[in-house]
This record gives C-alpha cells, sequence and structure tokens, in this order.
C-alpha cells in the first residue's frame, strides 16, 4: 500500500540550535533545517539555527551558505548558479518545493522550514538521491531522433514551430514538480511524473524529431501516464512559472488523437 | 520509492524500462471521461425522476417504468453508473496497491461484483418494464 506515514527510522526528531544572536543584532531570524547523517545511524533531526539576516544575502540559499560558511560546516545542500538556471537547490521551503536561490527569505513569515524535496531517498541532510529520475529522464530519450539522412546545414524550423517549444525548453529539470506531485509519491518507480512528461513533450512537440509514434508508443501505459489524475501540484510549485500539467494533458490528447 | 535493494545489481535504468510500456491505458483513460460525460445529464435525470416518483403510488412507479424511454434511460443509466464506477475504483487500486497481485484481485473482484451488481438491476428494470 502506499506510505501515509513515515517508517520509523526516518520519523523527525528536535535537533539542536545554534544561536548567533547577540545584544547588537537587529535582525534575526531562525532557520529549522532537516538534517540526516547516514553515517551516524540515528533519525533524521529538525536543526535550529538562529542567524543575522546582516550577515547575508536576501534569498534563502544564501542564508544556507552563510550557515555553512561561518555557523556548521557539517550543512550539506547542493547549490551551483544562485540564479536560478541550474536546479542544484531544489528543495522544499516553507511547506512548498522551490528553488533556494529564488526564494526571499522575507516572503516567509516566522521560522524558515527547510527539508529535501519531498518523498525522495535521502543521501544527507537537503541531498536528494536523483539517480532514479534521471534514469527516467533517460527513458524517454531526451534528444532529437530523425530518420531522414542528416542534412548539411542547421534543420530548419518556422517561428511558428519554434513557439510551441515555448514553456517547455525552460525546465531546468530541478524535480520541484515530480517531487510534490501525490502520484509520483506513491508510484515514483513507474510513473515518470510531471518534470519528464513535461521533457517527453518537449520532444514530443519538436517540429524536426520524427519519432512522435514510437515517443507516444513508450508513453502509452497505465503508470508511466495516466497516474496523471490533474493534481495540478507541479504547476503551482514550479520555480520557473511553467504548467507541466498542461504538457501532460497535450499528450493525452495525442494518444486520443492517433487512436480517432 | 521502489529501495534499491530488491532489485540487485540491476541499474536504474534497466529498472525504470523494466517490462515496457504496456500500449494500452489510452482507450480506458478516454471511456472513463465520455462515460462520465454521459453520466452528468443522466443522474440529473434519474435523481428528479426518483424525487417525482418519492410519493407516488407504486403502481404509478410501475407506470412511470412501462414507458419505454423511462426503461431505455435507466437501463443506460445503470450501464454507465457501474462501469464508471469499476473504472475508478480501478484507477484508486492502481494508485494506492502496490503489491502486484493484490491489485489484480482487486480489480478482479470489483469488476466481477459491478457485473453482477448490473446485471441485477437490468433484470430488474425489464421484468418490471415487461410485466403486466
Amino acid at each position: 500500500m502506499a506510505e501515509f506515514s513515515l517508517p520509523a527510522n526516518s520519523k523527525v526528531h528536535a535537533g539542536k540550535t545554534t544561536s548567533v544572536k547577540t545584544s547588537a543584532t537587529k535582525r534575526a531570524k531562525t532557520f529549522r533545517i532537516y538534517r540526516y547523517d547516514p553515517d551516524k545511524g540515528s533519525n533524521p533531526t529538525e536543526d535550529r539555527y538562529e542567524i543575522d539576516l546582516d550577515k547575508c544575502g536576501p534569498m534563502v540559499l544564501d542564508a544556507l551558505i552563510h550557515i555553512k560558511n561561518d555557523i556548521d560546516s557539517t550543512l550539506t545542500f547542493r547549490r551551483s548558479c544562485r540564479e536560478g538556471i541550474c536546479g542544484s537547490c531544489a528543495m522544499n521551503i516553507d511547506g512548498r518545493n522551490t528553488l533556494a536561490c529564488l526564494k526571499a527569505i522575507e516572503d516567509v513569515k516566522g521560522d524558515v522550514k527547510i527539508y529535501p524535496l519531498p518523498h525522495m531517498p535521502v543521501v544527507k541532510d537537503l541531498v536528494p538521491d536523483l539517480n532514479t529520475i534521471y534514469a527516467q529522464y533517460t527513458s524517454i530519450k531526451p534528444w532529437l531522433q530523425s530518420q531522414s539522412p542528416a542534412p548539411s546545414r542547421e534543420r530548419l524550423q518556422s517561428p511558428e514551430e519554434r513557439e510551441k517549444l515555448d514553456g517547455l525548453y525552460e525546465c531546468i529539470l530541478c524535480f520541484c514538480c515530480s517531487t510534490s506531485c501525490p502520484s509520483y509519491w506513491w508510484n515514483g518507480d513507474k510513473y515518470l511524473g510531471p518534470a519528464i512528461l513535461l521533457q517527453a513533450y518537449r520532444w514530443i512537440a519538436d517540429s524536426r524529431d520524427e519519432m512522435t509514434g514510437e515517443r507516444l508508443d513508450n508513453l502509452e501505459d497505465p503508470f508511466r501516464l495516466y497516474r496523471c489524475h490533474t493534481i495540478m501540484n507541479c504547476t503551482q510549485t514550479c520555480p520557473k512559472g511553467l504548467n507541466p500539467a498542461k504538457a501532460i494533458a497535450e499528450i493525452k490528447k495525442l494518444m486520443v488523437a492517433r487512436a480517432a | 520509492m521502489a529501495s534499491t535493494s530488491d532489485n540487485g545489481f540491476r541499474t536504474r535504468l534497466g529498472r525504470v524500462r523494466g517490462l515496457g510500456s504496456a500500449k494500452s491505458g489510452g482507450a480506458h483513460w478516454l471511456a472513463y471521461r465520455m462515460v462520465a460525460a454521459l453520466l452528468t445529464p443522466l443522474t440529473v435525470w434519474f435523481l428528479v425522476s426518483v424525487v417525482r416518483l418519492a410519493k407516488a403510488e407504486h403502481a404509478d412507479a410501475i407506470a412511470w417504468l412501462h414507458q419505454p424511454v423511462h426503461a431505455v434511460l435507466l437501463l443506460v443509466t445503470l450501464i454507465a453508473t457501474f462501469h464508471h464506477a469499476a473504472y475508478g475504483m480501478r484507477e484508486v487500486y492502481e494508485d494506492y496497491i502496490h503489491g502486484k497481485l493484490a491489485r489484480l484481485v482487486a480489480i478482479g473482484l470489483t469488476n466481477g461484483a459491478a457485473i453482477l451488481l448490473a446485471a441485477a438491476s437490468v433484470f430488474a428494470v425489464l421484468k418490471i418494464a415487461f410485466g403486466a
């Protein structure tokens, strides 16, 4: 059956509190961060860090980097570009999946709760194991496939054909959407999830790709595609403002179109 | 998520590709929605009819079902309802029951119950419709 509560060894216990607040601190803020160390063999904890917002930049990622650099170097998280284009710092902040680098600290009322992306195996602290979802990405063959002989120049595409990729090519594979989807939580081993299905549609919608039929064949499955029940968490949470639910709906429409 | 230990040394891609696509599901998805669309006006008609007959005599209800239009619409409503219920329950089982055998048994029992109940209610309607 689907798991509706955490297994005993995954229950989050209260952790340590570290405060760097002094009498000179004008803007204090508490960050409550999920911590899990596989080497310790103990349950995850929620550690509290009281920091001075004047010592770091405006975004949640700035605070995390400040904590790691100046307070607790054992805090583990992924980050790279710090401007919303690499997708590395995807995590659950204030109850919603988003990119730490695009989330302003001042937008969070009260303490800032930071957890890893939901329902993924945790490698350490805020770092989820993304190997399965990367394999799912590989399974949809995210590259241009054609049967015509390779042209000696660029493959042409009209501006209208190119427009069909808008809202799709911007996806940075941060997986905020897939890990917000209950269907993906319950059947993530077989259901491809919104991120991968949006990517699949990105190649189905590409006028230069000639393998549309094979791509649809690969998706037509009660689990791979049809676990989507238009819950819409994906579209709600996408930090890039994309609409994976619409991409999935377009795939479903094509399934009907080719049978009609 | 599937645990990593129950698949031995299979690669993640091997596990994800698994037995391949079932190449089905589209017809089920479409049928589920078409029947739901059909049920919208039928259910309204059915509820209105039931409310109107609520205070009627037994003979009036029998006379109502003797009319071919009412009998046919009621038959379609019943069949569509059981079809929709069975399809809907199947979606729920596929979402939440992860054991393959348990899932198949649940789907089979539900389909069997739906067919049995649909047949019984169709028989009841026909018996009254064609009765004296």
